[in-house]
């Protein structure tokens, strides 16, 4: 992908899960670190995230996810990427992340995982590897 | 890259790219801006402005709800600023639409002002002919502030809705001078709290007294400003809203109003590219003549002033081209 | 997180010590410095039991009783639910405090396309009150009391277990039940909100209502700073926006012809223990007799017991690292620590383990056996508020009084609660403060434990320690729960389950208290997604606002 004036990115909070301090925090981080952030706000459900990202043509897709259900959303939403014709959107996703299940999030397709307690520093430089 | 095609027919991704590439800047999106163009002359384009915390994208979220129910398609532009900081935003005025979002009738798009004074840009014009070009019936573009940019909404909407809530001291809130002349529609949001009526009767004593004299003198008819109360977070008031607005679209078509609008819509239009245009290729031509480089040596080493350098190279450049222009015309 | 700024000098020394509530601690204290915050015994303390109730609401505390456990229990099936219990009961555990999960938060059925993936993941799945007959089957429901965290839909939970109490025989004068029901602090920081403000308030003060006429020894409603501190309020913070949440509920039944003396007593409070030991101290014993002055002076509550700011000071979730796990075990020790020199009446801690997955019940052990050591072994049952007196604590513990009530008035010039909740000023305000505070983390400007200091080698880190057992998700969890489901939609009277539903619609849509219509729903076998539906239906779903 060409380098673009600005890297938009979609903060989405898929379903039904309400902790959203970490995603509003990275939010402000990538706001600092020169991003253009879209906050889809609480319980998503992942055709609206997908609406979203459509109409916003972002770059990134990154999901804050801590009630455990990252696996089945991420295959999930990844499967609906590419029916929409979205797939070049990159996929991240942090949150309450077990370690174990990164190379499961990779193999699905999802570009970046970012589990908490992974400073804003490492983050931008995770999603500047994409680009 | 989308094709044009898809963006007439409506998709959504077509036309979201459409507008990543507009907002990037790519050089595309210029020649793709030229085709869509003689398709975007039908959508009805509504202003809404007004200070944070008054309720603007609740008020949204409220009317799309209503264009909807009249089977129209709804086009959302939301203008947020961009950081001053870090050239970072965050773009959040769609979190309050967000049950529209999987509606396919139903389109809205966040920008980030990047940089431009009073929030809006060319990039914004350009986005509301892709809609308008896409099939959307309503557009309607959000913004903080008005009437202190050049190229602010009210050269841009066929309908400025100003939006304020019942002040806590002195009855009004956030209608600033000069906000006055510009607005179609004046809403008092939130007027669940006190005050509200007399926000109200303000409101329609300021208008009484507005400066009439910018509007067309020899005009018989024009459109008396209506002052509304609503509560967005309850649908309260915005049904008679969203038809007051249509009321308005009818009463500018019934009294041949919308023609003039238009016609000065498309000069501001032309204005913007003019200056982008004119800005980029030219200054890029100068730039890279052989006479900028001399005056830029001449400036160092003290031989001339950087004003009357910068003088002599334009006039030098419009004499070169036989171009003459009285300077102080005010009339773009 | 919640650890000071420690400003050094060029030796290593450390100069000034700031409290994350604004509140400058000194190197030495001594009489003078009571003596210039015009400390006075029996104004600013006054003896255990007695008004203000800054040392103790008992005259002898823990000596008579000691602290209540309440876990935090609850997940997959009823069935499993119920063995927990069992277990939880048997191993000296006094009350339950049920965890419910994310379909039964936010009023969905098992069986709704937004519960996939959900049903019984950080709770048990309640579709009916079938589920609530299973999970308590064999609890003594007369001598056990149970916490509900649920708020959205509380006055739903509320009806079913009077519902579910009657079917096993008992009257509703001998159950005792504590909803979370806390609408206001969800849309401040946990987010399982659903209706539009007014009707969030609405419902916690129908169920008030109903408490105070029909459930004398429930509680309605707990207010949790815990979880508005857990999304980047400071201690101050958590206390005055508490208080100012609980105000907006008082303010609601209070129009209703109710006096304050005859429901006040009924609330209880959940804070949290994490962050620096002294400020933690300060805070509960500030709260204490900030809540009874307010009470007192601007409700007109005259009964000493209803004065008592009664609840669970535990948790500490934030405090908690994912680096190092084990260490969490510690950590976790220190906050109880906190909350037993505090005159903590109910504790609870999270496990060691939270940072990861919900509690194991290894985990959960731990945390029970770490409070009753405190209790048991370290000598914390000993004396009543020990830390009585002592310069720093008696000074701390006035300058917090005056941090809450400065946080207090902010927020009562900006409107009150409500508004400043429709209107997100303290959303926006928090989270800046919660970016402000991990940068800070990150930065090592506030020092943690394995994370930014003392941290072994950073790569070694990076794998799910070996102490934690991961409590994997089980998919035959939905299946069982749809299946019941479906069973329970085949057999139950259709015709009762619509009455009772239509009856419900009709006292939602005017302003006749629900709590009634929802117990004969729970009884006709009505669903928590149809009862929550009638709301939807009626009140519509709230738009949150922008928090930049």
């Amino acid at each position: 992908m060409e380098t673009k004036n600005k890297i938009r990115i979609l903060i989405a909070k898929p379903g039904l899960d309400g902790h959203d301090k970490g995603a509003k925090i990275v939010a402000l981080a990538l706001r600092d670190a020169g991003y253009e952030v879209i906050y889809s706000g609480l319980h998503q459900t992942l055709e609206q995230i997908i609406q979203t990202a459509a109409q916003e043509s972002v770059d990134v897709i990154g999901l804050s996810i801590m009630s455990g259900a990252h696996l089945p959303i991420s295959e999930k939403l990844i499967a609906m990427m590419k029916e929409k014709g979205l797939d070049d959107i990159f996929l991240t996703v942090g949150g309450v992340i077990p370690y174990q299940d990164i190379p499961k999030l990779k193999e699905m397709g999802v570009s970046e995982v970012f589990p908490g307690g992974t400073s804003f520093e490492e983050i931008t430089k995770g999603m500047n590897r994409l680009f | 890259m989308p094709e044009i095609r898809d963006i007439l027919e409506g998709s959504q991704i077509a036309g979201a790219r459409m507008i990543r590439l507009i907002e990037d800047n790519d050089p595309s999106a210029f020649e793709m801006l030229k085709s869509l163009y003689p398709y975007s002359s039908r959508a009805f384009i509504i202003g809404i402005t007004g200070s944070p915390g008054v309720g603007k994208s609740t008020l949204i979220n409220a009317l799309i709800t209503q264009f909807r129910k009249l089977d129209m398609k709804v086009g959302v532009i939301a203008v947020d600023p961009t950081s001053p900081f870090s050239g970072g935003a965050i773009l959040g005025d769609r979190l309050r639409m967000q049950r529209h979002a999987t509606d396919e009738n139903v389109f809205i798009r966040s920008m980030a002002s990047r940089g431009q004074k009073g929030g809006l840009s060319r990039a914004t014009k350009d986005t509301a002919v892709v809609l308008s070009a896409m099939g959307y019936d309503i557009i309607i573009i959000e913004t903080v502030g008005a009437g202190q940019a050049e190229f602010d909404i009210s050269s841009l909407a066929h309908s400025i809705g100003i939006v304020s809530i019942p002040g806590t001291g002195d009855g009004i809130q956030a209608v600033k001078a000069g906000i006055l002349e510009i607005g179609d529609i004046f809403i008092i949001n939130k007027s669940d709290r006190p005050k509200a009526d007399a926000a109200v009767l303000q409101l329609e004593m300021m208008l009484n007294m507005r400066d009439t004299r910018g509007q067309r003198p020899n005009h018989a008819v024009t459109w008396a400003p209506r002052v509304m109360k609503t509560i967005a977070q309850k649908g309260v008031g915005v049904k008679e809203l969203a038809h007051t607005f249509l009321s308005h679209f009818d009463f500018m078509k019934e009294n041949n109003l919308i023609k003039p609008k238009k016609d000065a819509i498309e000069k501001s239009y032309f204005n913007s590219l003019l200056q982008d245009l004119a800005l980029e290729k030219l200054l890029l031509f100068m730039k890279s003549s052989e006479a900028y480089m001399e005056v830029l040596q001449k400036i160092q080493s003290g031989s001339i002033d950087p004003l009357s350098a910068a003088e002599s190279v334009v006039d030098n450049l419009m004499v070169t081209r036989n171009l003459k222009v009285t300077r102080k015309s005010n009339d773009f | 997180m919640g650890v000071a700024k420690y400003i050094k000098d060029e030796r290593g020394s450390i100069k000034e010590v700031i409290y994350q509530s604004g509140i400058k601690v000194k190197p030495v204290y001594g009489p003078q410095d009571l003596e210039k915050a015009g400390f006075k015994y029996e104004k600013d303390l006054g003896a255990p039991g007695e008004y203000p109730f800054t040392r103790s609401l008992h005259p002898q505390s823990y000596r008579s009783r000691a602290w209540t456990t309440r876990q935090y229990t609850g997940f997959g099936t009823p069935e499993e639910t119920n063995e927990r219990f069992k277990l939880m009961i048997a191993n000296g555990q006094n009350g339950l405090n049920v965890a419910f999960d994310l379909p039964t938060q936010m009023g969905y059925d098992s069986d709704h396309p937004l519960s996939q993936g959900e049903v019984g993941r950080v709770g048990m799945a309640i579709d009916s009150l079938k589920d609530f007959e299973t999970a308590f089957a064999g609890i003594p429901l007369d001598r056990i009391g149970s916490g509900l965290t649920i708020n959205a839909v509380a006055t739903i939970m509320m009806a079913m277990y009077q519902a579910v109490a009657e079917k096993f025989g008992y009257s509703k004068n001998q159950i005792s039940t504590t909803p979370q029901n806390d609408i206001l602090k969800e849309m401040i920081g946990r987010g399982a909100w659903i209706f539009p403000v007014e009707h969030g308030v609405r419902l916690v003060g129908d169920s008030i209502e109903y408490a105070v006429k029909e459930l004398p020894k429930s509680n309605p409603v707990s207010l949790c700073g815990y979880h508005i501190r857990e999304s980047g309020a400071t201690p101050a913070q958590e206390i005055a926006y508490a208080f100012e949440i609980a105000k907006a509920y008082i303010d609601n039944v209070v129009q209703r012809g109710i006096k304050p003396e005859d429901f006040v007593g009924r609330f209880s409070f959940n804070f949290n223990v994490y962050g620096n030991l002294w400020e933690q101290i300060a805070k509960f014993r500030a709260a204490r007799k900030l809540w009874a002055k307010m009470l007192k002076n601007e409700y007109g509550v005259t009964d000493k017991k209803k004065l008592f700011l009664r609840g669970l000071f535990g948790g500490g979730g934030s405090g908690l690292t994912k680096e190092q796990p084990e260490n969490n075990i510690m950590r976790g020790a220190y906050y109880a620590l906190g909350a037993a020199l505090s005159g903590a009446q109910t504790t609870a801690l999270c496990s060691f383990d939270e940072a990861y997955t919900i509690p194991t019940p290894r985990s959960a052990l731990l945390s029970l056996r770490t409070l009753e050591m405190l209790m048991d072994e370290v000598g914390l049952r000993d004396t009543v508020d020990p830390l009585a007196g002592s310069y720093f604590i008696e000074t701390l513990t006035l300058e917090m009084e005056e941090k809450i009530i400065e946080e207090m008035k902010e927020v009562q010039k900006m409107g009150g609660m409500v508004d400043c909740i429709s209107s997100g000023l303290i959303q926006r305000k928090i989270s800046k403060q919660a970016y402000e505070f991990e940068k800070g983390l990150q930065s090592g400007e506030y020092k943690k434990v394995g994370l930014n200091t003392h941290a072994t080698d950073g790569q070694a880190e990076k794998t799910d320690a070996g102490a934690v057992e991961l409590h994997e998700y089980n998919e035959e969890w939905a299946t069982k729960s749809k299946a019941n489901l479906k069973e329970l939609r085949r057999t139950r009277n259709d015709r009762d389950v619509k009455d009772s539903l239509k009856a419900l619609e009709k006292a939602a849509g005017c302003s006749d208290n629900v709590m009634p219509c929802l117990v004969k729903c729970c009884h006709a076998y009505a669903t928590v997604g149809e009862m929550a539906g009638v709301f939807r239906d009626t009140f519509g779903e709230w738009n949150e606002p922008d928090f930049y």
